[in-house]
């Protein structure tokens, strides 16, 4: 089936439904996800979004500024970042008049918490500028604009799968979807496309991200052509939920939770001594994980405590709910009275597909545009995060890029008419799904998937070296031509989830390999990225940007320069 | 452990009806049922189709009925079942394809009690003010994921006859408006919601309230609904 529109936005988590409310009533937009309406993973995040409301206490956004600028370890572009945290008070005061029911302080307002690596004046001590809803804010903020584009009468093709781009020359004029009901393929064409499809982070066995987190996006705009940027850098967020690695938001920590080893001690005090557990994720994550190597980890295992014990019950039934309600379900203990076990999760990946400031897809390290695509959220990188993401600054950004994307896609498409495509790439979809159902392969999805899933663990999780993600990607070849092999059972064409899946773990396989490939071209330390072979930061070589091209002679790597205004790089203690 | 589920099975383009099938699957007694679909799906059988999304209780999209009871399968653990566990599609709804019911009625409905903010005081510049008792009203109903578990459990909404009731979750969204010191809409709110497909619909059956997972006091906010209709017309 054939559709047209104006703006098609491809995901319905925060930055695609922020970016579809923006262009209502001025072009006709329509939103394909995978998932049904409220399912986007954007819903998991807990602990809040950031602003300099000062609404707790004296806060402004060039603080806000240093600390985003810090916690990237000096890697974010500056000038992108400071559009984000001038905007950010803007985002909540909007958000509030569409109706987010945030926590209120005593006087009315807004409330805010504090969170890792947000401080005051460049450092001092911990600032609360985490705006929530108890700990389920990204839950209310994606119901609230849910329900402002019900309101509007938005288009939704929910449980629709992007199976591929279609580009008409140079410019991005339609997507191949799947249509799980009823198995069909359809072909939209429109005069301006928004990835908004999420992280990857379910490529890695211990994970906070849903099961749809599998990067689609990213990979199929990368084998359209587009490079991918700064993959290296995967965050693993200090508190997952173990064994299972549910998130357990910073706001756990930012109420006063504390971390401790086998010993008792408070161990987040010996590597950062002024903010300890509100320090950014990857000095926390490998503080956790070098007690565990260093034999304090809980009963030798590879875990630590996260004690909230001494908070009361009144505090952790009304802020931190959603979390004792896990802790409860999965654990059958009672963080009142129990410590939590933990252990770093795969959350976050700083990297994605490059754009400006205004969500337009970037094709090279030179700033050059691949017009009528666009690209905000997870998938996408500014770069504003950097090599490490402060807490609640995702959520801030999905918003921010997503509404600059709606105003960028609005205007731009005045001058584009509407693509007429042929249904050539329909067609060679088609025969490419036939071909997956067709190939009756030896190989199954779910052993290729463990394989994958361990050797990212193995090689590129929290700790790095050279030999290491040599081997991993090794491993992921080898892995990639097993997965030619593969082999699809169901052959029914509706609600086929094992050919969704199949596809799906070929993006998996994709992203993985650029990864570790990433990884090993970067011989510094630097945030979530940590090489034990090179364990400092070196700013001298390393202050660029990885990109990734997919050539005719395999992957390529190069550079581009981070864009410093007004923090040079200096030593990143907490 | 060995776990043996017996799940309902139906696929509209080849069964005449529906039927189910048992599958065991070797499961640590902390996994989650979710685990063991999965594990039925991965190892056993591609065919079984089943919704999933977060894992952890917050998306809602695992709903389904659990022993008779509905409930989110990422938040059951083995451990708590000692015998074969019958896993069958949210009641209520049609089924589309095993335990994948189709959930457009239930959106329609939860679209037709106006689930958003009216307002016609524009807004200031910075935030509406609400104190944090008058937040404290609505602040369970927020809790809601739209997992269908209560309308699905609803007596009335289990009956054909009054099958048109908009059902519990509708009305929580509609309660977490009405509530809301925010909102300026309630004249409209209370006189949509004064109709037996409506607030009146609900016979204070208590279902919706054994079954939600975020454990909102679903009932109990539909009763003030009621009440506020009723003193609204009585003033």
């Amino acid at each position: 089936m054939n559709f047209t529109h104006d703006i098609l936005i491809i995901g319905a988590g925060l930055a695609g439904l922020r970016a579809a409310v923006e262009c209502v009533g001025q072009a006709d937009v329509a939103v394909v996800s995978k998932v049904l309406p409220t399912r986007s993973h954007s819903g998991a995040a807990q602990g809040g979004i950031t602003a300099s409301l000062g609404n707790e206490e004296d806060d402004r956004w060039e603080w806000h500024l240093f600390d985003t600028v810090k916690g990237s370890d000096f890697f974010g572009d500056q000038d992108a970042i400071e559009i984000m945290v001038r905007d950010a008070p803007r985002v909540i005061y909007e958000l509030e008049h569409m109706g987010v029911p945030f926590s209120r302080t005593s006087e009315g307002k807004i409330a805010q918490r504090n969170f890792g690596g947000h401080t005051r004046n460049f450092g001092e001590k911990p600032v609360k500028r985490a705006c929530h809803a108890a700990d389920r804010t990204g839950r209310v903020v994606l119901d609230t604009l849910h329900d402002q584009c019900l309101r509007h009468q938005i288009k939704f093709y929910p449980e629709n799968y992007l199976l591929s781009l279609v580009f008409d020359g140079k410019r991005c004029a339609g997507a191949v979807t799947y249509d799980l009901p009823t198995g069909e393929l359809y072909l939209f064409q429109a005069k301006a496309i928004l990835l908004a499809t999420g992280g990857c982070g379910r490529i890695y066995k211990t994970t906070s991200n849903g099961f749809a987190s599998t990067g689609d996006g990213m990979s199929l705009a990368f084998r359209s052509g587009i490079p991918l940027e700064d993959m290296e850098f995967v965050q693993f967020h200090p508190t997952g939920l173990y064994p299972l690695g549910i998130l357990v938001s910073e706001a756990a920590r930012g109420e006063g939770g504390v971390l401790r080893n086998r010993l008792g001690e408070r161990f987040m005090e010996r590597y950062a001594p002024t903010v300890k557990e509100l320090a950014a994720r990857d000095v926390v994550s490998r503080a956790i994980l070098t007690e565990v190597r260093e034999g304090r980890g809980i009963g030798g295992m590879d875990y630590v405590h996260l004690d909230l014990t001494h908070l009361g019950e009144e505090k952790i039934e009304k802020r931190l709910w959603e979390i004792a309600s896990f802790v409860r379900i999965y654990l059958g203990i009672d963080p009142v009275y129990d410590p939590i076990p933990v252990q770093p999760t795969c959350h976050y990946i700083m990297g994605g597909i490059p754009t400006d400031v205004d969500g337009r897809v970037l094709t090279d390290e030179k700033g050059s545009i691949a017009p009528g695509l666009y690209a905000a959220g997870e998938c996408a990188c500014v770069s504003i995060h950097g090599a490490n993401r402060l807490g609640c600054n995702s959520l801030l950004d999905l918003l921010v890029f997503g509404r600059r994307s709606g105003l960028a896609m609005k205007r731009d498409i005045l001058q584009v008419e509407t693509p007429t495509l042929s249904n050539e790439s329909l067609k060679r979809v088609d025969s490419k799904i036939r071909g997956l159902l067709n190939h009756q392969g030896r190989e199954k999805c779910d052993s290729i998937r463990k394989g994958m899933q361990a050797a990212m663990m193995e090689y590129g999780s929290v700790f790095r070296d050279d030999e290491g993600l040599k081997k991993g990607i090794e491993e992921i070849r080898a892995l990639k031509e097993r997965y030619k092999d593969i082999g699809v059972s169901d052959q029914k064409e509706a609600f086929n989830y094992e050919l969704m899946e199949a596809v799906e773990l070929g993006h998996q396989l994709d992203l993985s390999e650029v990864i570790l490939l990433s990884g090993l071209h970067r011989r510094e330390s630097r945030g979530a990225h940590w090489r034990e072979d090179f364990p400092q930061r070196a700013d001298r070589y390393y202050l660029k940007h990885t990109f990734v091209f997919q050539t005719r002679k395999g992957l390529e790597v190069r550079y581009k320069p981070v864009k410093i205004t007004r923090f040079q790089p200096e030593a990143r203690i907490y | 452990m060995l776990v043996k589920l017996k799940i309902f099975r139906f696929d509209p383009e080849k069964d005449e009806k529906p039927y189910y099938q048992t599958y065991e699957v070797e499961a640590d007694p902390m996994d989650r049922l979710l685990d063991c679909l999965n594990r039925i799906r991965w190892e056993q059988d591609p065919t079984l189709s089943f919704r999933m999304s977060c894992g952890h209780g917050v998306c809602g999209s695992d709903g389904m009925r659990i022993n008779g009871v509905c409930g989110l399968a990422c938040q059951k653990l083995v451990r708590s079942f000692q015998e074969e566990i019958l896993i069958e599609p949210l009641p209520v709804f049609k089924v589309v394809k095993d335990l994948v019911v189709d959930l457009g009625p239930f959106f329609e409905k939860y679209h037709s009690i106006k689930p958003y903010l009216i307002t016609k005081t524009p807004p200031s510049d910075t935030e509406r003010r609400q104190s944090t008792d008058e937040h404290e009203q609505f602040e369970e109903a927020i809790r809601c994921i739209l997992c269908a578990c209560c309308t699905a459990s609803c007596p009335v909404n289990q009956n054909k006859e009054t099958m048109d009731y908009v059902g519990p979750a509708a009305l929580v969204r509609a309660f977490r408006y009405l509530f809301d010191s925010r909102d300026e809409g309630s004249e409209e709110r209370l006189s949509l919601l004064d109709h037996k497909e409506m607030a009146w619909g609900c016979q204070t059956l208590w279902k919706c309230t054994e079954v939600c997972p975020k454990e909102i006091p679903v009932t109990r906010e539909i009763g003030q609904i009621k009440k506020r209709i009723y003193e609204t017309k009585n003033k």
